[in-house]
């Protein structure tokens, strides 16, 4: 998802006999459903845990501009360009919401800004993907944003609370574009063949690495049980892959698109459609670094953060120059 | 034009014509410099100094690109009830070639540093205040309406851009000498803001369009009072581009506009008649 594989640092989830006092009175509220604010009492693993799974989240937000900001001068009508233009608006305020609920545990935003940039942090990995025509666009906006909103609904209920509010206007603002996401889609199909070719194009290529973001199988998800303990992680990966699937494929249908997989087929026993095999050897590459984007994006970040410096250490100094003279005033 | 039979009613006619032309041209004018701003600021996009200055240009930018869809919208009914065809925003928008557009010169510019974007975005809004404001009290209804509701957006940008001149001007060494280079660099390119030609002047005598001529004065006061707060020096007023009637407005641009048209043109022409 926006935030994969997190780990939480810890090898196991402690039984009651193992926790302190102080963990055991921690877990009986998060089992209460009681949330947890940022001044009261939290293991140190648990705010670890969260810095790291907030902070890739607003990495995400932010980073997740550039594919979409790579559109934006050559959105095809007047219309598109300003809900292309608003979309991304509200990343970037998303990212900043995020980044503040993340400040609640106790680091700064150049700190976390500096962790993505050294590639300590990292960033949901379908953003390594490029935009190579307008309908991925639209492919985005459905598919990526679609498998956001579905991780980050039950997010909302998550344990710490900064999180679960920032979630709640952030869901919000995501169902807005995917709605516009599919609109283009919708757009694209009903036009011209060759439009029509641009949206099964964009989905080919895009239906797999939305299915990877929702992390590895439960089977190898290794940090996903304590996770799930602290309720900072509600579904299983699995589980919302799977809704996600259910969801996806009557839209594609209506569409008049094929999904890029033969074995995708209804099973009626269960319920559900079942998939094909998902190339995890391509998701392990694209978390390495080896996406067809990661450098790109990257290097697009730090030299905005770079070439932007001299624009923070004036509005710096500007203040600090306000704020002395009127001092003296 | 009639064979000349009945020239006086052809002749009221044509003067008809001429002004619904002038106005067509005038609403170009006032709609495809916002537009082609907006879509330099759309370059910003993912690259700001700072997230919070990223969200403000694109919020500037959407702002912007409203006012061009009502111009260039309106330009096209006005279009209608004289050409006898009717062209919409976006096929005035993606389907004209870079001779046909009417911004100021000033808007076209390249971003460069984000002193230069900022210095920009402050002589442009400085000057759009002061235009919409007046098209406030425009004999043409439309005209006003239009005008009224961009001056509300516009008086937050110049706030905006104006408190980026200050910061950076009277920030660093740096900044300030950036900021100063930015101003220096497209002061030729305020010239034309205040130059009426002849399509502008009739649709001044008619009351429909705001007297640029009239703007320098109270310009020059916002500018040059902001920029000694920025301690920023006002360069001589030396040679202005855009003169002797080839301008932006007239429809002759710096070389920038073409490259800037190529890119935001290329889908509507790559794919004649699509709908997106």
């Amino acid at each position: 998802m926006y935030a994969q594989m997190v780990d939480t640092g810890v090898r196991s989830v402690k039984g009651q006999a193992e926790m302190t006092t102080e963990e055991r009175a921690f877990q009986a509220r998060i089992d209460a459903d009681i949330r947890i604010e940022p001044k009261d009492w939290m293991p140190e693993a648990y705010r670890r845990t969260l810095i790291r799974q907030v902070s890739q989240h607003a990495h995400s937000e932010i980073v997740g501009m550039l594919p979409e900001g790579n559109w934006v001068t050559r959105a095809p009508s007047l219309k598109r360009k300003a809900i292309l233009m608003a979309k991304i608006q509200d990343e970037a305020g998303h990212g900043l919401y995020l980044y503040s609920a993340a400040e609640t545990l106790g680091i700064t935003r150049d700190q976390m800004v500096a962790d993505l940039h050294s590639g300590k942090a990292k960033y949901s990995s379908i953003f390594n993907y490029p935009t190579l025509s307008w309908a991925d666009i639209g492919a985005i906006g459905w598919l990526v944003d679609g498998a956001a909103i579905m991780n980050q609904i039950p997010l909302c209920r998550c344990s710490f609370g900064p999180y679960a509010r920032a979630m709640v206007r952030i869901c919000k603002e995501e169902s807005f574009h995917q709605r516009q996401g599919y609109d283009i889609m919708l757009s694209l199909s009903r036009g011209t063949a060759e439009q029509k070719a641009m949206a099964q194009d964009a989905l080919n290529r895009w239906w797999w690495p939305s299915l990877m973001m929702f992390g590895p199988p439960d089977a190898e998800s290794v940090h996903s049980a304590q996770s799930a303990a602290w309720k900072i992680k509600i579904l299983s990966n699995d589980e919302l892959r799977q809704r996600f699937v259910d969801q996806t494929v009557p839209q594609a249908d209506y569409l008049g698109i094929t999904m890029p997989d033969p074995d995708l087929q209804w099973n009626p026993e269960r319920n559900h459609y079942e998939f094909g095999a998902i190339d995890w050897s391509e998701f392990m590459e694209v978390l390495k670094g080896n996406g067809p984007c990661n450098r790109d994006r990257l290097a697009t970040r730090v030299k905005a953060w770079d070439d932007g410096a001299w624009v923070r250490d004036a509005a710096m100094a500007h203040a600090a120059k306000r704020a002395s003279r009127q001092q003296v005033a | 034009m009639g064979a000349g039979i009945d020239t006086a009613v052809d002749t009221a006619t044509d003067a008809e014509m001429d002004n619904e032309r002038r106005l067509f041209d005038y609403l170009l004018r006032l709609g495809d410099s916002p537009l082609v701003l907006a879509q330099r600021l759309g370059e910003w996009v993912g690259k700001g100094p700072i997230i919070e200055e990223d969200l403000a240009l694109t919020n500037v930018g959407l702002d912007l690109i409203g006012q061009a869809r009502l111009w260039l919208s309106f330009a096209g009914e006005v279009e209608a009830r004289y050409a006898g065809k009717r062209r919409d925003e976006d096929q005035l928008a993606f389907l004209r070639d870079s001779g046909e557009f009417r911004n100021l010169l000033l808007v076209e510019q390249p971003n460069g540093n984000y002193g230069d974007t900022t210095a920009r975005q402050f002589l442009f809004d400085a000057w759009h205040l002061l235009v919409l404001r007046a098209l406030a009290d425009s004999a043409d209804p439309r005209v006003a309406e239009i005008a009224v509701k961009g001056a509300k957006e516009v008086a937050y940008h110049v706030e905006r851009s104006g408190d980026w001149i200050i910061r950076l001007g009277d920030g660093t060494d740096e900044s300030h000498a950036k900021m100063q280079a930015a101003i220096d660099g497209l002061w030729m390119y305020t010239g034309e803001m205040f130059r009426a030609d002849a399509t502008e002047l009739a649709l001044v005598d008619a009351g429909v369009a705001a007297d640029v001529r009239a703007l320098e004065a109270p310009w020059r006061q916002t500018v040059e009072a902001l920029l000694a707060e920025a301690t920023i020096a006002v360069p001589a007023s030396g040679f202005m581009q855009g003169g002797r009637g080839r301008g932006g407005k007239q429809g002759v641009h710096t070389e920038h506009l073409g490259h800037l048209l190529a890119e935001m043109q290329f889908l509507p022409r790559a794919y004649p008649g699509a709908r997106w």
